[in-house]
């Protein structure tokens, strides 16, 4: 079909005899925010690596856009397309905003090697419009982001993703950290992605959360994937129910 | 919930406070130490640290110490901005001082000339050959020489992943040996009078500050800089962002030796000699430079400018304690107790900054 973003078939990941991912069939289609749950060590930090490319593939196939991809690493990726928020947070505490928005991508002035010119009032420019789409609001962008609170920082780095992501948008756990009112600032801004039709694949212990912003909930457990079921179809104690065993396998979607 | 407690563990914003520069604190502290000696000098000697006393010279300011102090640091100085860039990436080097002297050495070599006094050399290393050669020759040599150790350091540290402080020591003792070993432990003198030129005066200086200014330009304005500063602050982060991380630190290192090469170059040129043990402890001289002028060891943090300011107190206390007529060995016991107190500062400034 054509309005599919990224499809895996039997996608496989073994650390020496550890199966942590196993025959993961996964679509996900044009605007749609798909989260993954399931218990500490389901896969779904392994699944995302390796859609990223963070770690290779034991087996399968990765689709992007109905082609098949090998991404040699996270950058390959994420020149296809694909942005990631990790877990840890990858930002340089001392650079300013615009720094760390293109840290690793920089825009020149000049090119010359190792020592090309950067272009700061570009880089600068061009951040303001990436905060002002994505509504993140920092105060002072030529502040180094150490002294901002975890949810700015966390709110650089969604900025850094949603700017630069051309085909769709990974995030592993972003609010794990955060306080309340952090946590609403983010999930906002996930709204915004959802009305800019950009596609997010979203990581999430919290159930609430993946109800309030997802379309459809796949629920992983023990290296595979156990559910695929449509927000409207499902409650929470039925996606507990899948994560703890209760449930075996079901329709996948 | 108050303002105070929004955000993680109580983190507090203030988006209208601007950071005072590092430097700023610096370039006080620096002003701050003159007056000090100045004072000290008013009221203990009856003579001025800063300003000329003497009749027989028509200057407001005593120019003849101020061109000692900067003139005796821009060697050491040299060295710093390499270990700056270091610095900043999160490692160390401790090798400067003994690449330096290998360096001198092996520049030395190079740079004999075939007739001392109208007699012919006696000290000449090849025997009769490579006498006379272009000073450029020594000069390229000399460079390589710091360029190969400099890039062994960075190798190791890149791809073998062993701790920079490891890999520099190695360096460090492995370079004084084969300065050693080069002549037998003999001195090396007797250079072309195109290269004794190089050190001569105030070129040192020059030298030193012409490249203060390019490296101040390349941390700021390049790629390079701006990786620099990504991987001290979070090198996982760097990696993460593409940066090629092992690559970089390569480089730094590569530039680190070779402009410790260059001092030794300068400094040879300036004694007229080169020995092996030429440049021990300037490796933590250097340190010292980037640690006062607020080159945080943890990394990412601190300017060139900042080392070029550091260098300047380091100047001016060696300077103002022989003003004060003051033995060497207080120098030295002082220069040790200022370093752990910079160090001290950067840790307390940084704890304050998480507090808010």
């Amino acid at each position: 079909m054509d309005d599919i973003v990224l499809e895996t078939r039997g996608l496989t990941k073994r650390y020496g005899g550890v199966h942590a991912l196993e025959d993961a069939d996964f679509i996900l289609r044009k605007g749609e925010h798909v989260a993954v749950v399931g218990d500490n060590g389901a896969g779904k930090s392994t699944f995302v690596r390796q859609i990223t490319a963070v770690e290779q593939k034991s087996a399968g196939q990765i689709l992007l856009d109905g082609r098949e991809v090998n991404f040699a690493g996270p950058l390959e990726a994420r020149e296809a397309g694909i942005e990631t928020v990790f877990q840890t947070l990858a930002l340089a505490d001392d650079l300013d905003v615009p720094s760390n928005l293109f840290l690793g991508r920089e825009l020149f002035r000049f090119r010359l090697g190792p020592f090309s010119i950067l272009d700061r009032k570009q880089m600068r420019e061009r951040t303001l419009e990436a905060l002002k789409t994505t509504a993140v609001k920092i105060p002072n962008v030529d502040n180094p982001i150490r002294n901002m609170s975890g949810g700015q920082r966390q709110c650089v780095a969604i900025a850094r993703t949603a700017a630069f992501a051309s085909k769709l948008v990974i995030m592993d756990e972003p609010t794990a950290a955060l306080g309340v009112q952090e946590t609403a600032q983010v999930e906002n801004i996930i709204r915004g992605l959802k009305d800019r039709g950009v596609p997010l694949i979203l990581i999430s212990h919290n159930l609430r959360q993946v109800f309030d912003l997802v379309d459809r909930i796949v629920v992983f457990r023990r290296g595979r994937i156990v559910a695929s079921l449509r927000k409207d179809e499902t409650d929470g104690n039925d996606i507990v129910s899948y994560i703890t065993g209760v449930k075996g396998v079901a329709e996948v979607a | 919930m108050t303002e105070a407690s929004h955000g993680l563990g109580g983190l507090k914003y203030d988006p209208r406070k601007k950071e005072r520069p590092q430097e700023l604190n610096v370039f006080l502290a620096l002003v701050l130490i003159v007056v000090v000696f100045e004072l000290i000098g008013r009221v203990f000697m009856g003579d001025s640290f800063l300003f000329n006393t003497r009749d027989n010279v028509d200057t407001l300011f005593n120019n003849q110490r101020l061109s000692i102090i900067i003139l005796q640091v821009s060697i050491v100085g040299i060295i710093a901005l390499g270990v700056t860039q270091v610095i900043i990436t999160g490692g160390i080097d401790l090798s400067s001082g003994s690449i330096v002297g290998v360096t001198a050495m092996v520049a030395m070599s190079f740079a004999q000339t075939a007739m001392v006094n109208g007699n012919p050399n006696p000290k000449a290393i090849f025997g009769e050959g490579l006498m006379d050669l272009p000073v450029l020759v020594p000069l390229l040599v000399g460079l390589v020489c710091g360029l190969v150790a400099g890039f062994i350091n960075g190798a190791l540290i890149a791809y073998t992943r062993i701790p920079p402080f490891i890999a520099t020591l190695g360096m460090m003792v492995t370079a004084r040996g084969a300065a050693k070993w080069w002549s037998k432990g003999n001195p090396i003198s007797f250079p072309t009078e195109q290269y004794s030129a190089i050190g001569q005066g105030m070129n040192p200086v020059l030298i030193f500050v012409a490249l203060a200014l390019l490296f101040h330009c390349v941390m700021t304005y390049t790629r390079y800089g701006k990786h620099c500063y990504a991987i001290g602050s979070n090198e996982a982060a760097a990696r993460m962002s593409g940066i090629n991380v092992n690559a970089h630190k390569v480089l730094v290192y590569t530039i680190a030796g070779t402009l410790a090469a260059l001092a030794a170059v300068v400094l040879s040129s300036k004694n007229l000699t080169a020995q092996a043990g030429m440049g021990v402890m300037y490796e933590l001289d250097a340190i010292a430079m980037a640690v006062i002028g607020g080159i945080s060891l943890s990394g990412g943090r601190g300017s060139i400018l900042g080392t070029v300011l550091g260098a300047l107190i380091f100047g001016v206390i060696i300077s103002g304690f022989t003003f004060l007529k003051l033995d060497a060995y207080y120098q030295e016991m002082v220069k040790g107790i200022i370093i752990v107190a910079a160090v001290v500062l950067d840790q307390w400034r940084q704890r304050s900054r998480v507090r808010g």
